[in-house]
């Protein structure tokens, strides 16, 4: 291709013109949220990834809720684990949601199990307790939306601990809920059981603005 | 819909594509959450022992919930008696994530179910038709899973359950706004919920198969029939070699459209549960029956 067409592309999926994939690993959980928010918006194509390779056609991935513990045995057994790290090595965003963000994390507190360990951060999952502690919080995140959006903790994590590099997005008191670095989205909510649409349009101009 | 209801409806849309593995002690849940299982249903007997054994079937003991409870990090479920709601009391007083309503337990009463929508905690019923379906979430049930026949290791019953459903949702979308008040009254559903799902083409909870299921190919069949998720009970404790066959039947809910993988992992699983023909049942020993 030449220079020309390389950088009309780039502008062209810049300005939101022209459409890019975006994958939601799809191994358990809740996918169909996560691809029906992404389908809402203009000239994104949203992917359900059950095999590594498929995230070759993929600008940005979403790792959705679910049972981490699940999800994590599925990753390491089906070779998504050097997959998604070559993924985010190739400077694609990636979100992970609530499991997806235990994930993503560098540590989880009482537990040796690998995880991706992208994310500098340290998580505890479960923070709030059993199902019968899960809540909904209504807030603004500034960077988001400048609209009150609903925030759904289901057995949720909390972030105790950030890296240098991680900017926080969301915190109340002293409880650290959404977090973003460069290429890397964290919630410990769940913008896919709500309405509104702002999470979702925001990680994909990242994804837009990275290619750009 | 309270803030609450609409939470453990939330709940059990996260456990969409898992297997959930009954457990009767805290070794096998720790072997049932290492395999990738999504949750784990706690009870002292599973359904092939409890048919085996005969007598009055109840809820578990608390102590032994407890120590499920305090084993894993997945969420743990346990069943009570169909409108015993102090069983459900007692399990939502120990703090566990979801209880199911059981038709697998002796009955507790002969005429009502109880009245979840008291309850904070996530109720999940079992269902043999759309009518019963609605009308377990019209008491306030975030999750709904087929009846097929437990302990029995034969799929049939949860295959019958689950294509009735479904042809009775594709029946109501297909019909005129001013049809759909008979079509509630035919099926003994709540209104408003006809409503939705003639409008949506689904329930408007998780419905995940439940009974009978005993091999990853039971497994990926429910889910390409259109479950969102699977219930294992007897089919894997009470086979040769539990470990590997739970972890098989995760593997085939999870790629439950690639027949390769499945024939991968259906390889050499040892003895499946042995089961028993659901025609040999009599009525009073067929436990779908069970539940109004």
């Amino acid at each position: 291709m030449s220079m020309v067409l390389l950088m009309l592309k780039k502008w062209l999926i810049g300005a939101g013109k022209m459409i890019i994939t975006v994958g939601v690993l799809a191994l358990q959980g809740g996918v169909a949220e996560h691809l029906d928010h992404l389908n809402q918006i203009k000239n994104v194509r949203a992917l359900a990834v059950k095999k590594p390779e498929e995230l070759n056609s993929c600008s940005g991935l979403i790792i959705p809720g679910g049972e981490s513990t699940t999800m994590r045995k599925l990753i390491k057994d089906y070779n998504f684990k050097e997959a998604i790290i070559k993924f985010n090595q190739q400077q694609k965003v990636i979100w992970g949601s609530c499991a997806g963000l235990i994930l993503l994390a560098a540590e989880v507190e009482g537990e040796k199990e690998d995880q991706l360990g992208l994310l500098d951060i340290k998580v505890k999952r479960n923070a709030f307790g059993s199902q019968l502690n899960s809540f909904i919080e209504k807030n603004m995140i500034p960077k988001i939306s400048d609209s009150v959006q609903e925030l759904v903790f289901i057995r949720a994590p909390l972030i105790t601990e950030v890296g240098k590099d991680i900017e926080i997005l969301y915190q109340k008191e002293d409880q650290i809920a959404a977090v973003e670095s460069r290429n890397l989205i964290g919630t410990s909510f769940h913008p896919e059981l709500t309405d509104n649409n702002a999470f979702h349009q925001y990680f994909v101009n990242k994804i837009r603005n990275k290619i750009s | 819909m309270s803030e609450k209801y609409r939470l453990n409806r939330n709940l059990a849309q996260m456990l969409k594509g898992g297997i959930i593995m009954d457990v009767t002690t805290a070794e096998e849940a720790k072997i049932a959450e290492e395999a990738g299982a999504v949750a784990v249903m706690a009870l002292e007997k599973v359904p092939a022992d409890i048919r085996k054994d005969g007598g009055i079937a109840r809820m578990s003991d608390p102590k032994m919930i407890k120590k499920i409870v305090n084993t894993v990090s997945i969420p743990v479920m346990a069943k009570v008696r169909i409108g015993h709601f102090v069983e459900a009391q007692i399990l939502e007083a120990l703090e566990i994530d979801y209880i199911d309503e059981s038709e697998v337990l002796t009955p507790a009463d002969e005429s009502f179910h109880i009245d979840k929508r008291k309850f904070e905690i996530p109720f999940v019923c079992g269902a043999t038709n759309l009518g019963e379906a609605l009308r377990r979430i019209g008491e306030g049930a975030a999750m709904i899973r087929t009846k097929g026949e437990a302990g029995t290791g034969n799929v049939v019953e949860a295959v019958r359950h689950m294509r009735k459903i479904n042809s009775q949702i594709n029946n109501l979308t297909s019909l005129g706004s001013e049809e759909l008040m008979t079509a509630a009254k035919d099926i003994q559903a709540p209104f408003q919920l006809v409503e939705y799902v003639a409008e949506h083409g689904k329930l408007p909870v998780v419905n995940f198969a439940a009974g009978g299921i005993a091999t990853p190919a039971d497994a990926a069949l429910m889910m390409q029939l259109g479950c969102d998720g699977v219930f294992v009970g007897s089919g894997i404790f009470r086979s040769g070699n539990p470990a590997k066959r739970a972890e098989a039947i995760v593997r085939a809910t999870t790629h439950y459209q690639d027949p390769e993988i499945i024939a991968e992992v259906s390889e050499d699983l040892g003895k499946a549960m042995s089961g028993i023909d659901v025609n040999g049942l009599t009525d009073a020993e067929k436990m779908a029956d069970r539940g109004w």
